[in-house]
């Protein structure tokens, strides 16, 4: 018999912490896919910084650094100027990225930081338990908005994609869905091409945005998640590649 | 050592801190530390060093936290408001047992406040500044000389102990200019290997910074290991200045420039024959407590002088433990004391004669 899909190796024993159905586990096997054909295992540093990707150190077996909330591309910042022949990457979550750190975010973008952004956008604060997000959409339902989100009371959701691909300093931006195999596959192309850039000397900003199921917040089974993702998130956040600049634009 | 060079306080720190090694600076304006971001700003790519203007206070710490993550000698300045933001990337550095060299040329408080002189930040700095159970390193200077070398020690220990250090200064000491004599530049390949340094699992072995143990158990263990090292340096590394006490009957406790004030006062006391003398702390943590509770065994009663409502004094208290009398002169929001304030001060505290 021949092995024709195998466990990525830099993926740990360390049985996962996520829930039944969280896109988490899919984004990590991508992430390890990627640095592994890519061959970046011994010169990828990582940085997570909150919610529940804060572990993510514990899956994937290469160097991490765990920063401050919302703090992962500043701290990505220090890393890359310090060390600018290896490769970084932060794994955020959309209250990391967009709330807390929504100064962050824009500031490395603009400052064009040769670093990749694997951001998980599951509509919620997942880790304290189904809090609004800054990208939860109009009408979902959070504990702290119960009746739903109203644009009237605390505005619409953030499609930081489409907000980053129009600054000169961006490089790569694409939004990708976890809810099968055909736009997994998809996700897993851009995954690799954000990786890939950064290894290549691109300059520039890199940045994924995965569309995630979160079922323990939408109290939804893992397969109508991935429904719900596949209803309501992706008619908001469309798919696709936002910005791929090639060489010699910065 | 070369010659002495005339140098404003906040330069003498930027040089130092570049002579020490370090080539990653990472902050953002604020009165009056501008000179020491704009120095850095200028001489870092000189020497192939790095200096980034961050969007804030808080991007500017946690791109000190990175760097100093990656093995390297970095350090970030700034003013109380903008030292209160950074307390947040502080306290991750306590906890991920990162070495970094943070300066705060305070200004009056609280709030905004305004950039005069003042020395407001000692319950900030000493006790810990952010969320859970840490300290800092923290070196009060007062001339532009301890400017320099006290940054350089705080580089050294901030490596020795893998913990943030501060230079805690204010806007005199900040902006006067006095001559300073430099260290050699060292040599960067001289410095201690950081084997815990996310660098890349070259060796086939990985490394993790972290700040969160994420275990009941390791995060008890974490603050027993914290605790201990706070232990080690209090044995180790208290720094201060004894002036003229062996013979007095007031022992003034002032640190930064208000000791200067200080000496100047017992210089003219002395003439009048009065017997005052001056414990500096250079350290403020860890602090001298020991010389403190050897002194309140003689003399008739402590004066603390402080640019502040009274900070220093609890400490001062704390180790004098009720053995004497501790008195208070000083005041904050920029409010500057002079040697006739102290030395007025010394006299009624002398002519009560209750002591």
């Amino acid at each position: 018999m021949t092995l024709i899909y195998k466990r990525p190796e830099i993926i740990t024993d360390e049985p996962f912490t996520y829930c039944p159905g969280c896109s988490h586990g899919i984004i990590h096997r991508l992430v390890a896919e990627s640095i592994e054909e890519l061959g970046i295992q011994e010169k990828t540093i990582g940085v997570s910084s909150i919610g529940c990707s804060v572990r993510c150190w514990k899956f994937l077996n290469i160097d991490f650094v765990q920063g401050a909330h919302g703090r992962g591309l500043a701290v990505a910042t220090g890393i890359k100027r310090a060390q600018p022949d290896n490769i970084v990457f932060t794994y955020q979550g959309d209250g990391d990225l967009l709330a807390i750190g929504m100064g962050e975010t824009i500031h490395a973008a603009a400052r064009g930081e040769n670093i990749t952004v694997i951001f998980a956008n599951n509509a919620f604060f997942g880790a304290t338990g189904g809090q609004l997000a800054p990208t939860t959409l109009i009408g979902q339902k959070t504990s702290t908005y119960p009746l739903g989100r109203e644009a009237s009371i605390i505005g619409k959701p953030i499609k930081i994609s489409e907000m980053l691909a129009p600054l000169e300093t961006t490089t790569y931006i694409a939004r990708a869905a976890l809810n099968n195999p055909s736009n997994i596959k998809k996700a897993k192309k851009y995954i690799k091409n954000a990786f890939q850039m950064q290894v290549e000397g691109e300059k520039g900003f890199f940045m994924v945005e995965l569309l995630c199921a979160c079922p323990s917040n939408l109290k939804k089974s893992p397969v109508d998640s991935l429904k719900w993702v596949e209803e309501n998130m992706i008619p908001y956040y469309p798919l696709g590649e936002f910005k791929t600049i090639n060489k010699g634009n910065l | 050592m070369t010659g002495k060079i005339l140098m404003k306080g906040n330069e003498a720190i930027g040089e130092a801190a570049i002579r020490a090694g370090c080539r990653y600076y990472f902050g953002y304006p604020i009165t009056p530390q501008n000179e020491l971001l704009e120095y850095m700003a200028i001489n870092l790519p000189k020497c192939n060093g790095v200096f980034v203007q961050s969007e804030s206070e808080l991007a500017g710490i946690s791109m000190v936290y990175g760097a100093a993550a990656s093995g390297k000698r970095a350090m970030t300045s700034s003013s109380s408001p903008g030292i209160s933001l950074m307390q947040e990337g502080i306290s991750y550095m306590a906890s991920a047992e990162l070495p970094a060299v943070i300066v705060n040329i305070t200004r009056g408080g609280p709030g905004l406040g305004r950039i005069t002189p003042a020395q407001s930040d000692y319950f900030q700095a000493t006790k810990g500044g952010g969320h859970g159970d840490y300290h800092i390193l923290v070196f009060a200077p007062a001339s532009v000389q301890e400017m320099a070398d006290l940054t350089s020690l705080a580089f050294e220990l901030a490596d020795k102990y893998r913990m943030p250090a501060m230079i805690l200064g204010d806007g005199i000491i900040g902006q006067m200019m006095e001559p300073v004599a430099l260290k050699e530049p060292i040599n960067l390949q001289d410095l201690s290997p950081k084997p815990w340094a996310a660098i890349g699992a070259k060796d086939g072995k990985r490394h993790l910074v972290l700040s969160a143990p994420f275990t009941d158990e390791k995060l008890v263990a974490l603050n027993e290991k914290l605790s201990k090292k706070y232990k080690e340096i209090a044995e180790k590394e208290i720094r201060f200045e004894d002036y003229m006490t062996e013979d007095a009957d007031i022992v003034i406790a002032a640190f930064g420039i208000v000791s200067r004030f200080s000496k100047e006062a017992i210089e003219n006391l002395r003439m009048e024959g009065y017997k005052v003398g001056l414990i500096r702390p250079i350290t403020l943590y860890p602090f001298p407590s020991k010389i403190i509770r050897e002194k309140a065994k003689k003399v008739k009663a402590f004066l603390t002088v402080e640019m502040n409502e009274g900070q220093m004094i609890e400490d001062i208290k704390l180790a004098v433990n009720g053995k004497a009398t501790v008195d208070f002169l000083g005041g904050g929001g920029g409010k500057i004391t002079l040697p006739s304030d102290i030395e007025n001060k010394i006299k009624q505290m002398l002519s009560k004669g209750d002591y």
